[in-house]
């Protein structure tokens, strides 16, 4: 089995007296790819937050090992800046690494990218914007990629490209990803193993098969046990 | 004919100061979105300490570099006390820089006493079309230039300058990716308190400034920063050359009592104007 790049055990995170997270444990391995599944409010959001420090948990242990790349729910573009600009700002954690900045090696993963350089993020389309996102977050140079909410906001066909190059990305450079997703059926399809959040608990986690054909999952978030979901 | 050209040139000369106070204004709200009431005090330090280094025989040029490190480290330490706390919200900043505005009078009074000052900046005249105007006005414009241009490859070409930018259109972005807004924000002060620091050393062999003509400044540079949202640096220029030129020409024909009056008053019917411009222009756009 491959090393974990993210562990996290028994976390807790609170807001003030409401807990978001309740003893939450989850693991993302080197190379593989993972799903977190959950409605609105379960505290996905909260998760990424703290795997990547921007919050401070209340109790628990988060361990990254390795550098991580975030592509942020809502896509959060640095609206004023161009493409050019938002990518090379993905690498400011190695910024005195030599070649860190050069946004040359996501054009090459993300042509469709090198058409768009020069424009102003903020007036890209939601697809584009996504695209971005996904560049920023490989300027990091990193060995894992978390996805918050691949799908929200975006067209099926858009959200099925999106899809395809994070697939791509993991099976041909070894990039594990940590998927967010309300698209149960979505995550379950790209990721071999997944958990499901349900209002700051891990209600479930197993392979992405089992966990289609569940009764929690598969009711909840699939519309009943679809024949054949989940089978790879 | 020369008279004019007299007022629109020391008018362009103290709006460039105007605008270097303003622009940090502008720096300082786009990364931390806090108003930052203590920028005026930054040209006073700034002016006096000039002063204060030529009398104690630096040599034009270092004595003036130094007044302006000396307001950038004060703008780096006010940055601190109102924004270096975590989760300081921007209003609860804008208090202390109101705060450690009034301490700074103290201060200034103690060390510099509470009658106006001045310094020798650049001296003598030159002749324009019949006009007498300054050289510390040419000297003023075209160091303000410089430094517009600086600033624009600074926030346009630079890593730090575009990770500042980034600070200013996302936050919680810019501190996925590592870049600490609250670090960044201290940055913005320092270049803040550089810029006001500026304005004062330039302004201050022009007119000279006592510990409460931070007010005055301050009320000029906010006017002419408001007037682009706060946000938008060349818009505030524009507006801290009208404002400079509109009080240069009342003070050279009419009464320089009311200079201010009758500039802040002019900066309030643009205001005006826009705003109704901008909701006509909403309201177009909602149809």
């Amino acid at each position: 089995m491959s090393p974990p790049v993210i562990e996290v055990a028994d976390l807790v995170v609170r807001y003030g007296t409401a807990t978001a997270l309740d003893r939450v444990g989850l693991t993302v391995r080197a190379g593989e790819l993972v799903a977190l599944i959950g409605p609105n409010g379960a505290g996905k959001t909260s998760l990424v937050n703290a795997v990547l420090g921007v919050l401070r948990p209340a109790a628990g242990r988060v361990q990254l090992r390795g550098r991580a790349g975030l592509v942020p729910e809502g896509r959060q573009m640095f609206d004023d800046l161009t493409v050019e600009d938002n990518l090379a700002l993905g690498a400011w954690r190695r910024r005195r690494a030599k070649g860190a900045r050069d946004t040359a090696r996501v054009y090459e993963v993300l042509p469709q990218l090198a058409d768009l350089r020069g424009r102003r993020a903020g007036s890209l389309s939601g697809g584009q914007q996504q695209m971005v996102a996904f560049g920023r977050a490989l300027m990091a140079d990193p060995e894992v990629i978390v996805v918050d909410e691949l799908s929200l906001g975006l067209a099926p066909l858009v959200t099925a490209d999106l899809a395809e190059h994070l697939r791509a990305l993991n099976a041909e450079r070894g990039l594990a990803v940590l998927l967010i997703e309300q698209n149960a059926r979505l995550a379950l399809d790209l990721c071999g193993r997944g958990y499901v959040l349900e209002a700051g608990r891990i209600r479930a986690e197993g392979t992405a098969a089992d966990l289609a054909a569940g009764p929690d999952v598969a009711d909840a978030y699939l519309g009943g046990r679809a024949g054949g979901k989940g089978e790879r | 004919m020369s008279a004019f050209l007299q007022y629109l040139v020391s008018g362009i000369a103290v709006g460039c100061g105007f605008a270097l106070l303003a622009s940090g204004l502008v720096a300082i709200h786009r990364v931390t979105r806090v108003v930052n009431f203590a920028q005026g005090m930054f040209a006073v330090v700034g002016g006096m300490a000039a002063g204060s280094l030529l009398s104690a025989g630096l040599p034009h040029g270092a004595a003036e570099a130094a007044a302006v490190a000396v307001a950038g480290a004060i703008g780096l330490a006010v940055g601190i006390a109102a924004t270096g706390k975590r989760g300081t919200s921007p209003q609860s900043a804008l208090i202390v820089t109101l705060g450690v505005g009034f301490l700074a009078y103290a201060v200034e009074i103690m060390i510099w006493g509470d009658s106006p000052r001045s310094h020798a900046g650049l001296g003598g005249a030159v002749t324009l079309f019949g006009a007498h105007v300054q050289k510390q006005s040419f000297l003023v414009i075209g160091v303000a230039a410089a430094v517009f241009a600086l600033l624009a490859l600074f926030f346009g070409r630079t890593y730090t300058g575009k990770a500042l930018s980034a600070c200013a259109s996302n936050p919680y972005a810019a501190r996925t990716m590592g870049i600490d807004p609250v670090r960044m924000g201290l940055v913005a002060f320092a270049l803040g308190g550089m810029l006001g620091g500026l304005a004062g050393v330039l302004l201050t062999p022009l007119q000279p400034i006592s510990y409460n003509s931070d007010v005055l400044l301050i009320t000029n540079g906010f006017a002419a920063a408001v007037l682009g949202g706060l946000n938008r640096p060349v818009v505030a220029l524009a507006g801290a050359l009208t404002l400079g030129i509109a009080e240069a020409m009342v003070a050279g024909y009419g009464e320089a009592s009311y200079q201010t009056v009758v500039a802040l008053a002019l900066m309030l019917a643009i205001m005006m104007v826009r705003a109704s411009r901008r909701t006509a222009l909403q309201e177009e756009a909602a149809r």
